[in-house]
Formats: structure tokens, sequence, C-alpha cells
């Protein structure tokens, strides 16, 4: 047949050449806008300098002393608040002192849920009212082999955890950070899924040593620190002590805590300070106490093994580390 | 000796030389000043170990940047920008020797004893054995130690050009590897190792396209015969 079909394909389909050269243009801008932001990370930060510490707060008061402190050299004002972790203001150590520091956190409340018969949105002063307040000096680790000597302020989780009268089927409580983009930069990125979860297995969250702290060196716990109200929970690794906390929920379930989500072959659940289970990519054996030259051992259960080892009795630390 | 030729030795060079030691200026003082976090050695340690990464960026972008600018001139700092991220590695692969591992030994007979040194060689060993991100870190500073070494005229003479350019290309490795030690350092806050990893990438990319169109039709024009033939 010598007629040929109409082509199918409209003259107005046909990339225009201005367009395809375009097409060019752009990849070739795309490339180079990702170049040019990589350099800007790059270059961004590139003198390391130390943030300030934080403004001393408000005063707490009659706060008694307590026989579970431990009698070391405390680290300082300065180096407590200048120096840890707080992903949702940022990723470096000084992040969380310098974003943190409009961070509003009054009016706070608590919203308690799950496996309980006192399910409410608790007012931080009510949680507070009535309740004896503790110095608790505790040794602190982070799971990146750096330690400190913290006084913080606070009160037995086990206290709260009575007052919100768990049932029969609680046992774990999984605790929830403030998840606010507007005030906490660090949750914009997607670097660990928010909001923050953590967890514990109730015998755990009704150890005495466990404890919600508001408060360091006699003082309001500062916002870069977890404020208004966060967990200390001495034999575990520096993640698991949640800051900023607006739920706890008492669940039948083992809680995803985030740190194990984000890379369940590093972080687990119960993440006891441990010497003997490595890190997949450091050493747990030894840390560095901010301040000193030397490193030091670090203890089983972070030296707190005859409070809480019998927890574990049975329990593989290997496997459930 | 041309005018240019004097500025760039007397001036550039030295600026730029200057410039190569501020980093390291700025630690010591910030160091020794109480300006650096709490954590002074973890400073030092990652500080060293970014600012190689930067001079390796820089290195490698001194050929793309004569290729897109025609600034000759520019391959005569090379030497000494890759000097620097030896310099730099060296620091950093020192702070992790002194800060991470003489720091962590038990001291039982004294701090410098002749079982001290051989405690540290021991633990430094295990370390690179045992931890992937140490074992290519310290491959990564390996990859520099032959290049500093043959940076010489000397050394250039001795092994001729084309030898010294082949053994030279180590440094695309020393990028790579760079930049994965450094991922795999990192807890989960991966964007400034992948901004490395961009800069590396793209600086290598632009060398193998321009490999692609300089390359003459290999296998057109001379047929290769087969033995039998």
């Amino acid at each position: 047949m010598l007629i040929k079909p109409v082509s199918d394909i409209r003259s107005s389909e046909i990339t225009d050449k201005k367009l395809y050269l375009n097409r060019r243009e752009f990849i070739r801008a795309t490339a180079g806008t990702a170049v040019a932001a990589a350099a800007g990370t790059i270059g961004g930060e590139a003198l390391l300098q130390a943030a300030p510490p934080a403004a001393h707060g408000r005063k707490l008061e009659n706060v008694k002393k307590s026989p579970l402190s431990v009698d070391e050299k405390q680290n300082t004002w300065e180096q407590i608040t200048t120096y840890n972790n707080y992903y949702e203001f940022g990723t470096d150590k000084d992040s969380p002192a310098t974003l943190a520091r409009n961070f509003k956190t009054e009016p706070w409340t608590v919203a308690v849920d799950g496996e309980c018969n006192k399910k409410a949105a608790w007012n931080l002063e009510d949680i507070l009212k009535g309740q004896v307040l503790e110095d608790r000096i505790y040794r602190h680790r982070c799971v990146e082999a750096w330690s400190m000597v913290i006084p913080w302020v606070g009160f037995p989780l086990s206290d709260f955890i009575k007052k919100c009268e768990p049932t029969s089927k609680a046992k774990y409580v999984e605790f929830t950070t403030l998840y606010d983009p507007k005030q906490m930069p660090g949750v914009r990125s997607p670097v660990l899924r928010w909001p923050y979860v953590e967890g514990l297995r109730l015998d755990e969250a009704m150890h005495p040593l466990t404890i919600l702290t508001i408060g360091l060196y006699g003082e309001v716990v500062p916002n870069q620190n977890g404020a208004p109200l966060r967990l200390a929970v001495p034999w575990k690794y520096g993640f698991k002590h949640i800051k900023s906390i607006v739920k706890i929920k008492f669940t039948e379930k083992q809680p995803l805590n985030t740190w194990q989500e984000s890379a369940p072959q590093e972080y687990g659940f119960y993440s006891n300070v441990n010497p003997a289970v490595d890190h997949p990519r450091w050493s747990q054996a030894t840390e560095r106490r901010i301040g000193e030259f030397l490193r030091r051992k670090t203890l089983m259960f972070n030296g707190y093994g005859d409070q809480v080892a019998s927890m574990y009795a049975g329990l593989d630390l290997k496997k459930n580390y | 000796m041309k005018i240019q030729d004097r500025i760039v030795r007397w001036v550039f060079k030295p600026a730029v030389f200057a410039a190569g030691l501020g980093p390291f200026a700025w630690l010591v003082w910030a160091a020794l000043t109480g300006n650096l976090s709490a954590n002074p050695l973890s400073d030092l340690t990652n500080e060293t170990g970014v600012w190689t990464l930067r001079f390796i960026c820089i290195t490698l972008a001194i050929t793309p940047l004569r290729f897109f600018t025609g600034w000759n001139v520019l391959i005569r700092f090379r030497r000494m920008t890759g000097l620097f991220a030896f310099f730099y590695g060296t620091l950093h692969f020192l702070t992790y020797v002194i800060a991470d591992r003489f720091a962590g030994l038990d001291f039982t007979d004294g701090m410098f004893t002749i079982a001290t040194a051989r405690n540290l060689v021991a633990s430094v060993s295990e370390d690179i054995y045992k931890r992937p991100f140490i074992t290519v870190g310290f491959t990564t500073w390996m990859t520099m130690l032959p290049l500093a070494v043959t940076s010489t005229a000397g050394m250039i003479r001795r092994l001729g050009g084309r030898r010294w350019n082949l053994l030279h290309r180590l440094v695309y490795l020393t990028g790579i590897l760079g930049v994965l030690h450094y991922w795999w350092l990192v807890k989960a806050d991966i964007r400034r190792p992948i901004a490395y990893g961009v800069v590396v990438g793209a600086l290598l990319a632009v060398r193998v396209v321009r490999a692609r169109w300089r390359a003459p039709a290999r296998g057109a024009v001379a047929p290769r015969l087969q033995p039998s033939e």
C-alpha cells in the first residue's frame, strides 16, 4: 500500500528543540545545585566553637537529698548544658544549647493513655502537686562512650505511675517527646522518625532509680536538657532518657523505641550499659568521663548492678542489648 | 623568571600555605583556651578528620577547575593542598591513637614504659582489624602515604611522569574511602557524609566524562588482530 498511515504523533507532542535543550540545561543546573548545596553543607560550619552554657533558672524549693546519689565529682553546669544529644534541636552536641534557647515549656501537659484507669491530660503542675523532689546525682553514660556525673532533681516515676493506676494488662510504658516543627528545627529533617519514642518494661519503670526529672543543680532543668520533664534511668544508655515528655502510655506489647527502629542491629530495646557488648562500630568497654583525659572502664549497668541486675536474671543480655 | 611566576611563588603560594595552616592554628588555639566543646578530644578527632576530607576535595577539584576555567596555574597548588590533606589525615590518626587508644590503656607499670608502647601497638592494631570503619579510615590514610612520599620533584623524576601519574590516581580511592569512613561513623544524620559524597562523586564524574570525550574511538581505528590471524 502506498498510502502511509497518518502518524499518530501530533506535531504538538513532539518535543520542541528549545525545550529539549532546556532539559539538558535543567539536568546540568540540577547537578550544579546539588554540588553547590553539598559544598554549602561542607563549608557551613567551618570553624567549630563552643556553645554558651544555659542561663541559670528558677531555684527549686525543698529538695531532699537521696541515698541513691553517687559520691563522685560532678560535671559542671557548663559541661552538662553545652554538650549533649537532643536531635529535635539538631544533631551536633552544641546544637541544643543554641537552638533550644527559646523553647516554650509552659504550659505543659502530659497525656496518659493505654492500659490504665486514669487516662487524662495532666498539667505539669498537677503532676508535681504534693510531690517530694529529690537530688539524684547519677552517672550518665552515653552510647557514644562518653559519660558525666549529673545532679538531677526529680521524683520516682513510680509515684506518678501509681496515680495513673495501670491495669493488669500493662506490661510496658511508652514515652513520647513533643513534636513541634515550629519550635524544634531538628524535626524538620527526617534524621529519625518523629516524634521520638522510648519505652521501659513496667518493672524498670517502677524501679526506685528511675526518675522523672525536672531540675539540674537545684534549678529548673534547662531547655537543652529536656525541659520541662525528662526521664533518667541511670543504668541505661543516655538515649533511653527521653526528653520533653508529652505522652505516657501503658502497653501490653513492647514499644518500638526510635533508635531501635532507626538501626535495630545497633540499638535495642533494653540498652543497658554493658561493657561486654560492643556497639557494632565501637567498643563499649571504656568511656571518656567529660573533663578527663584517660578513659575509664565502663561498669556493668553503669555501676548500678547491685540495684538492677536482678531484674534481668535469665535474660540473655547479648541478644537483648 | 616571569613576573607571574614570581607572584605565584612569593605571594600566592605563601598565602595558600598560611590558609592551609589556619584550621590547625585555630584548633590549637581553641583547645588551649577552652574554646572547644566539653569534649575537646572528640572535637580534635572530628575536626582533623573533616579537614582531611575538605583538603581531599580541594585537591580533587584542581584538575576539573583547570579544565573548566583554563587556569593552568592552579596545578602549582595541587601538591600543597594534597600534602595538607595528608597533614590533617596524619593529625587525625594521631589524635585517635592518643585520645582513643592510648587514653584507654591500663597503666599497671606506669605510663611511659615499654609495656605501654607494646600495648598501644596491640590496641591500635586490634581496633583497625576489628572495626570496619576504623579499617577503612586507616586504609584511607595509607592511600595517601605513598602519594606524600612521592610528592617531591626528585621522586617524580625517578618514577617518570607516566608511572607517577598512574600512582597518584590512588587519590581517587582516598576520596571514596574517606567519604565511606565518615558515613560509617555517624549515627543517623548522614547529611554531611552525603554532601562530601556528592562533591567527591561530581569531581570524579567530571573526569570520567572528560576521559570519554577525549578518548579516540578505540577499536575502530586499529582493530586488534587475533593471534591466529
